[in-house]
């Protein structure tokens, strides 16, 4: 089942994709077009944990082969603050240079984890969704990179448009999750890869993350992006897609 | 236990102390670094780091000593009018870490294995209203391990105080009602811990007050080792 959460009329709502319209936790049906979309997360008591991965995909097999494969993932922390739905805005600062998207697998945490093995992984799983990691590299410094300057700006974490239940997805695609990624930039294909490529893949991240920190239900680990970013203009429209997941449409605005 | 008196995302900021910005000054235009940072540099405690006041810490096996990270943190209120940014409080912190330097690379990737630990940060019991703290960087920490005074943290000596310390990060993002904002870690001036910050391990008590600040309580949190 795909989930949702939406604003109608200036209310909160859980949904659920049904026949291509959105099935409101209050029963009504409403059109896809009718509402805004939010981050497809319900609710948690406390802060939750989002986190994410860079340099996670092994696109460039030659590169890499004269470099010392990583050791342990790259993670940082990023605030759910910054994360907005499907079809929203997302601001570039006014004269910076290199401000890129990144199509991301997002996985969310269901159940308590704790030092949790890689092979028992996918049970802690709830769903995923699709996630647009914007970076501003401009603001790049080497202290705690990337720096949460680039990396945990208002608006620049579009999530969603769902989030797909992970036994509805395993279900049809395996355990591994060979999902195509891509990325159009005003219509035209910039981005492409496949989650197979990743170099931490999601069982070693929740083993990893999971032994020296519990997550809990509601948590977010955003998995890195392949190779393929460029720079984004004010107007472009961004469409980040994962296979079985869905397509989550973002436009860039002046900030 | 007592209850957590924060709700928000709780942020720290890296080298915001004059002292232990100079002591890392040589090695800010070395690799990997290149140069100083010029916008705060910020970290997150996640919901799995917050201790209660009197809770025990618990260490992982493999460490064997954690740092202390005394400082204080400002609670931010609901936006007003004036769009300026509202403060609603003031909470006494402990950012614990596994220890990580400047001249290790510590430095250089996000801190989350070090400072993400569950139980690593202690969080006081007392929420004090921003208008029973007119002046936060006034205040000096003391923290007490065992009963002995290792480290007197002076907020007057933060670079960036608070005023210019929200206004710097407000630029690139909007703290939330409810989200803390560390006032920055120093490293003790002299003794066992000089040039770094006061260590402890599994069986210690640290304590944590601000004398001038006698409202913020005091924060007490006993470091235990892991049950395997």
């Amino acid at each position: 089942m795909k989930h949702a959460r939406v604003m109608v009329e200036g209310h909160v709502f859980d949904a659920t994709e049904q026949d291509d319209q959105l099935r409101l936790s209050d029963g009504r049906t409403v059109a896809q077009a009718a509402v805004q979309w939010l981050a497809p997360l319900s609710a948690v008591a406390r802060p939750r944990t989002v986190l994410a991965l860079g340099l996670n995909y092994a696109d460039h097999a030659k590169e890499l082969a004269f470099k010392e494969p990583p050791k342990e993932p790259l993670a940082f922390v990023k605030g759910e603050a910054g994360l907005i739905g499907h079809r929203q805005f997302t601001r570039r600062p006014a004269g910076v240079k290199f401000m890129h998207y990144e199509c991301e697998l997002a996985v969310i945490i269901g159940r308590r984890a704790k030092h949790v093995r890689k092979g028992d992984a996918l049970d802690y799983v709830d769903s995923y969704s699709v996630a647009n990691d914007y970076a501003i590299r401009d603001y790049l410094e080497n202290w705690y990179r990337p720096n949460l300057r680039v990396k945990n700006r208002d608006t620049c974490t579009p999530l969603g448009p769902w989030r797909v239940d992970a036994a509805d997805l395993h279900a049809q695609y395996g355990d591994r999750l060979e999902l195509n990624l891509r990325t159009t930039v005003n219509g035209r294909l910039t981005q492409q890869g496949n989650t197979r490529d990743m170099i931490f893949d999601v069982p070693t991240l929740i083993e990893y993350f999971s032994s020296f920190m519990t997550l809990h239900p509601g948590d977010v680990i955003l998995t890195g992006t392949p190779d393929g970013v460029v720079d984004c203009q004010v107007g472009d429209v961004v469409v980040t897609e994962i296979e079985g997941i869905g397509a989550l449409t973002n436009t860039i605005s002046q900030g | 236990m007592a209850p957590l008196p924060i709700h928000g995302t709780v942020y720290g900021v890296l080298l915001n102390a004059q002292h232990e910005w100079s002591l890392c000054e040589s090695a800010m235009h070395e690799a990997p670094y290149q140069a100083p940072p010029s916008a705060p540099v910020l970290y997150i405690k996640t919901a799995n780091t917050w201790s209660a006041h009197a809770s025990a810490i618990a260490l992982p096996a493999h460490v064997p000593e954690i740092e202390i990270g005394a400082t204080l943190g400002v609670v931010m209120g609901a936006a007003n009018a004036s769009d300026a940014p509202h403060i609603r409080g003031f909470v006494l912190l402990n950012d614990v870490s596994i220890p990580h330097s400047v001249s290790a690379q510590g430095f250089y990737r996000p801190p989350v294995k070090y400072k993400n630990l569950d139980g690593f940060l202690g969080v006081g019991a007392t929420l004090v209203p921003a208008v029973d703290v007119p002046h936060p960087n006034a205040l000096t920490l003391q923290v007490h391990v065992n009963g002995v005074l290792r480290q007197t943290v002076d907020l007057q000596h933060m670079r960036r105080h608070l005023p210019a310390l929200l206004a710097d990060v407000s630029e690139f993002m909007t703290l939330q009602a409810g989200d803390v904002l560390m006032l920055g870690l120093d490293v003790c001036a002299q003794g066992e811990d000089a040039a770094r910050r006061p260590r402890a391990r599994a069986g210690d008590v640290i304590e944590i007050h601000a004398p001038q600040a006698p409202a913020l309580g005091v924060l007490r949190n006993p470091l235990v080792q892991e049950s395997a």
